[in-house]
């Protein structure tokens, strides 16, 4: 049967009246107002379907990612079922990342898949940009359905998007049918307040948080960041909000979002979109009276320099009590904190100094912008004036691939994501988790130092 | 076990000795990034089984022995080579207080049992026999003879599981399970 253009067009208005209702109804959370509107069941049956917390619900997806340590087995799960053609190819993207350019043979090969892989379906490819860093640039939208085979997947939240990680078969059949089965999380709304202290950042609030929750403290739960006033949202900037949306994930969060507001809109104005996912821009602000499992308050003013580990996440210090443990790497930079933000406060506090002789420090931009940013702005020089190396960019030193990994019994402390047991190299090495700030202070020391003096 | 043999075959009723962890195991622990980022084929995977506990767990485990830990087991990666790489090294199931989100959807889809019994704590000595059953949901200790239930899922992640994961499901069914529920 052939569709005709006014049929198409009165279905678009359809749907487009029934996110409207979605999207005013105040008594729904963000998660619950996303997954309500990508329901398949809304499509299906031509009325909205609302679809609450708890509630088992398949979902159209509008991109679905792997990159080049989970697409390879996407990719084989695929032949194995005998899947060989795509249901969409324009929503399929594949990022070679973690250990971009190859550090050995072993990756070179798997490489080539992923690149066989692309061409032969024709889908979206990266690389030598982190997959997170680059969706934000150019692909996420408010109310984009977002699914890639890498838990920090979430960063997308920082623009309203429903991003969440899992694992690289589902991913296979995302890409083989554009849905998914999702449960739609409960939320906890977190409310933020006051001005940071001189010295403290985005990543300090995180991984404050997430040494009072736990590291499972968010486990299947969906974060909501909100601001008590515009005095405190003006702090937020997108940078620091891809930050915590990203770091949320190492206390188990499924999504972690943020209300799409004037921070957000500009954001996207600077940066367009290179995908057609701008029709239909849209806002979502979660209801004023939804059901949130729990409430949190953060108080900006009170939280001070915090550095996480050894081994776990949830092992917070204020940096006083760390101050003086001898590093032999500083790292600063991954999807979690290597933004030009990050490289500038970092920059700005190593130009003119030298990086410790016993310590070696490596900076690694998130992606190919914030590369040129950094270019553009002087950056790079001021790192290489003062001692340190500056890589390209590249999950690399975060995983412990290369361009940065441990050796036995040596100390790192890191603004990358975790600091698990042989997270960056042997199983005796020890990483501690800060701020840019607080890496680049101690950079200079060859110590856990605190960044507030250098300010 | 020798890495050629074919992984545990998943059956309603398994029996395993018991290997008892605590709190987050995460999955850079179950298999570091720079291993699993290095080969796509699952027996190698197994190699590196739990290497952040012990370079040669894989060598020291017999087929059908059963992981059991605390909170939080799996947490941090998303990466599938974790339960796979437990899975093709001969472990039978994972019991745990609570699991990691993106792990737990990862053990159903891949084929390994992952029971969540909160109460399993302090229930289970290292080397306990262990029976479990994925048609009941349910472990019991045949020491203490104790039996405890687990959470319950979806009716399509347990039939999932019973196929022994999503590629064996859609390669009899020729349909992913959650589109007939």
């Amino acid at each position: 049967m052939q569709t005709t253009s006014s049929s198409l067009q009165q279905q678009e208005k359809q749907d487009v009246s029934h996110s409207k209702n979605i999207l005013d109804n105040k008594s729904l959370t963000f998660a619950e107002k996303v997954i309500s509107i990508k329901n398949v069941e809304t499509r299906n049956k031509k009325s909205q379907i609302i679809s609450m917390a708890g509630d088992i619900v398949i979902v159209d997806v509008d991109l679905a990612m792997a990159q080049d340590s989970t697409g390879p087995l996407a990719i084989r799960s695929l032949n194995e079922m005998g899947i060989d053609k795509l249901h969409d190819p324009s929503k399929a993207l594949l990022v070679i990342d973690h250990t971009f350019p190859a550090a050995d043979e072993k990756v070179a090969n798997l490489h080539a898949l992923i690149r066989d892989f692309v061409s032969k379906h024709n889908c979206m490819k990266i690389e030598g940009s982190i997959s997170h860093q680059h969706i934000l640039e150019y692909l996420a939208t408010p109310g984009m359905m977002i699914l890639g085979a890498d838990s920090h997947t979430c960063q997308a939240g920082c623009v309203s998007a429903f991003a969440t990680g899992i694992g690289s078969t589902e991913i296979a059949a995302v890409w083989a049918t554009g849905q998914l089965w999702l449960r739609v999380p409960e939320t906890i709304k977190i409310n933020l307040s006051g001005t940071f202290n001189k010295g403290v950042f985005a990543r300090d609030l995180i991984l404050d948080y997430i040494g009072k929750v736990g590291e499972d403290g968010a486990n299947y739960k969906a974060l909501e960041w909100k601001f008590s006033n515009d005095y405190v949202k003006r702090q937020f900037s997108m940078d620091s909000r891809a930050c915590i949306s990203n770091a949320s994930m190492e206390c188990g969060a499924k999504i972690s979002v943020f209300p799409t507001d004037e921070i957000t809109t500009k954001y996207l104005d600077e940066n367009p979109r290179i995908n057609n996912n701008m029709e239909g821009k849209i806002e979502i602000q979660p209801g004023n009276s939804a059901k949130y499992k729990d409430e949190f308050e953060i108080e900006c003013d009170k939280i001070e320099p915090q550095v996480s580990g050894p081994d776990n996440i949830d092992k917070v210090h204020s940096i006083g009590e760390l101050a003086n443990v001898e590093i032999d790497q500083a790292f600063i930079g991954s999807s979690t904190n290597g933004r030009i933000e990050d490289l500038e406060i970092a920059a700005h506090m190593l130009k003119g100094r030298k990086v410790h002789k016993n310590t070696r420090c490596v900076v690694t931009p998130a992606s190919v912008k914030v590369y040129e940013d950094a270019i553009r702005r002087g950056y790079v020089e001021i790192y290489l004036e003062a001692g340190a190396v500056f890589t390209n960019a590249t999950c690399g030193a975060c995983v412990g691939t290369h361009l940065g990994a441990l050796g036995e019994n040596e100390i790192c402390i890191s603004s990358s994501s975790r600091n698990f047991v042989g997270r960056m190299g042997a199983l005796s090495s020890k990483v501690y988790l800060a701020s840019p700030a607080t890496v680049a202070a101690s950079a200079i020391e060859g110590k856990i130092a605190d960044p507030r003096r250098y300010l | 076990m020798t890495m050629n043999d074919q992984p545990t075959i998943i059956t309603s009723i398994s029996k395993g000795r018991a290997w008892v962890f605590g709190d987050n195991i995460n999955t850079d622990i179950i298999i570091p990034f720079r291993f699993k980022s290095r080969t796509n084929d699952p027996y190698e995977m197994a190699k590196y089984a739990m290497y952040g506990f012990d370079p040669d767990f894989h060598k020291k485990i017999s087929k059908g022995d059963i992981v059991i830990a605390g909170r939080n087991f799996g947490g941090g990666s998303s990466r599938e080579q974790a339960p796979v790489a437990l899975k093709y090294a001969g472990i039978s199931a994972v019991i745990a207080e609570s699991f990691a989100r993106i792990f737990y959807r990862n053990a159903f889809t891949i084929g390994l049992p992952a029971l969540e019994i909160p109460e399993i704590k302090g229930k289970v000595n290292q080397g306990d026999e262990i029976k479990i059953d994925i048609t009941k949901f349910t472990a019991e200790n045949i020491r203490t003879k104790e039996t405890f239930h687990a959470r319950k899922v979806p009716e399509f992640m347990r039939q999932m599981l019973l196929e022994g994961g999503l590629v064996e499901y859609y390669k009899k069914y020729k349909q992913f399970p959650w589109i007939q529920s």
